[in-house]
């Protein structure tokens, strides 16, 4: 049966492979954005002593699918004086980038749609990119809640970006190479192998620039509600505001992922080297990627049921003056314990 | 030595975690949330809900219209007109409520000699439309004395248990 299966597979033009590859990938991120929309509301309203959407299904599980019905019915409002072609292409700019990142992704050994030398620089080019689709959104909607958000959201995320990147250095440095497969073998050899170790402050950098990258909590005054409403997204409704929230859910999952990959040995199982090797090894490596990815979506969504706002010149503060700093340092500190090969990372 | 043990503290993250530590906490306590329609929050003998106008076992209405509850309403909500009936003996030909002005505070019901106007239990009620001339959210004579006839038992039970309070 299998073997059938491969056989048609393999009979089928490379353009068809391709699309179907691109499915396999998209249908369960989409999934896994509606769920984790629910997740959200959950956990959230449980850490608020509170239990969260339960009346849509058994235990609320349908909630997110009546949700999606509920945007898609809903009307488009396109506002009088906004650019209408800018207003549309936004969200598809905000989405376009989100998606495109995975396409570099290694999910196993070998298991990857496009496995190319410069997958971190692709990388950190679609994530930045995303930022168009903000800024857009809010020069396009010509109201000034929509202008200021998008301009406070375009600033942080541009000023976050440079630890971000600063940070990927350090794991460049580290395994000495931009092919994110290879990023993950680099770190083979178990728990204590991974690179979140030497390099505990890039990682704790990446993690807290990403939740900032995606406008989510405690960073995201973008939206904030007291003073500009809802930011950029003020002026969209129906499918073009569910486009914008898919992708800043795919973002938080794609920050989650690449942290999970980078500094905790991505489907690496984290019992290599110990005597419980042998026990797990039927699991899949797929399966170790998606319960490291997941620890960080629940950071993510405690992070926000945490942490009161900041304010914005903090932001700015805690991105410029402390992070990018530390990530230098960082670095040399990185290069120095690969130059003399200090523990068991550099080889 | 302070400044250093800020910067200490701050890179840590130390009160960060300590604030995760307390909603992680929360994670696991057991919820307040009640599930409204099918679980309902205990109700108070003294809850002001709905009005309603008793009678006296006999069937007679209490109400004497002496007006007390008129003059009491802070919101201005009750108006009262009064004759006296075919056998002499003094009642209110009109008594309404108005809803939307009644602010529930239970003065009506304190002011009453003769324990007339009640305030039920009753807290789930709506109008369909909120025009003047179709005055649904006026409770009339008629609709008092029906919400007394119907909930009795219970109005009785709870003027009971608090009757040593009063």
């Amino acid at each position: 049966m299998m073997d059938f299966l491969i056989g048609i597979y393999e009979s089928l033009p490379v353009w068809i492979q391709i699309i179907l590859k691109i499915v396999v990938i998209m249908a369960p991120l989409m999934v896994l954005v509606a769920y984790y929309t629910y997740a959200e509301r959950k956990i959230i309203g449980y850490m608020q002593i509170r239990l969260g959407p339960n009346r849509v299904g058994p235990k609320g599980w349908l909630q997110p699918i009546a949700d999606a019905f509920k945007l898609m019915f809903k009307e488009i409002v396109l506002p009088t004086h906004a650019d209408k072609t800018l207003f549309l292409i936004a969200p598809l700019l905000s989405i376009g980038p989100a998606l495109a990142a995975w396409a570099v992704f290694p999910f196993d050994t070998g298991l990857v749609l496009s496995d190319i030398n410069a997958g971190l620089l692709y990388l950190l080019a679609m994530t930045s990119i995303g930022v168009y689709g903000v800024i857009i959104a809010g020069w396009a909607s010509n109201s000034k809640y929509a202008f200021l958000g998008s301009i406070r959201s375009a600033a942080q995320i541009v000023s976050y970006e440079i630890a971000m990147g600063f940070a990927l250095v350090g794991v460049l440095v580290a395994a000495g190479s931009l092919n994110l497969g290879q990023i993950v073998e680099g770190q083979s050899g178990g728990f204590w192998h991974w690179y979140w170790l030497p390099l505990l402050p890039l990682f704790v950098i990446y993690f807290i620039s990403g939740v900032a990258e995606t406008n989510r909590a405690p960073f995201d005054v973008a939206e904030g509600e007291s003073e500009i409403v809802a930011g950029f997204h003020v002026d969209y409704s129906g499918m073009a505001f569910a486009v914008f929230f898919l992708a800043e859910y795919a973002n938080m999952i794609l920050i989650s992922a690449l942290t999970a990959l980078m500094f905790l040995g991505g489907w690496l199982s984290p019992f290599q080297g110990t005597f419980m090797e042998s026990w797990f090894a039927w699991v899949p490596g797929i399966v170790w990627l998606v319960a490291k990815t997941f620890v960080f979506m629940f950071l993510f969504l405690w992070f926000r049921a945490t942490f009161p706002r900041y304010r914005y010149d903090q932001i700015m503060r805690l991105g410029w003056k402390i992070f990018i700093p530390i990530t230098i340092v960082w670095i040399f500190v990185a290069g120095a314990m690969q130059v003399y090969d200090i523990g068991p990372w550099y080889q | 030595m302070k400044t250093v043990i800020h910067y200490i503290r701050s890179l840590f993250l130390l009160e960060l975690f300590k604030g995760m530590s307390v909603t992680g906490r929360y994670l696991f306590r057991k919820k307040f949330t009640l599930n409204y329609p099918e679980e309902k929050a205990p109700v108070s003998p003294r809850f002001r809900g709905l009005h309603a106008q008793r009678r006296y076992p006999n069937g007679e209405e209490r109400c004497i219209a002496c007006k007390l509850c008129e003059a009491v309403c802070p919101a201005n909500a009750i108006t009262i007109e009064a004759a006296p009936r075919e056998d002499g003996s003094r009642r209110t030909t009109r008594y309404d409520i108005d809803l939307f002005k009644c602010i529930f505070c239970g003065f009506c019901e304190e002011s009453c000699p003769v324990d007339a106007i009640v305030e039920t239990r009753l807290y789930e009620y709506h109008f369909e439309d909120t025009d003047k001339a179709a005055g649904n959210y006026i409770m009339t004579k008629e609709k008092l004395l029906a919400m007394g006839d119907k909930y009795e038992a219970q109005l009785a039970e709870d003027r009971a248990a608090q009757a040593k309070y009063r």
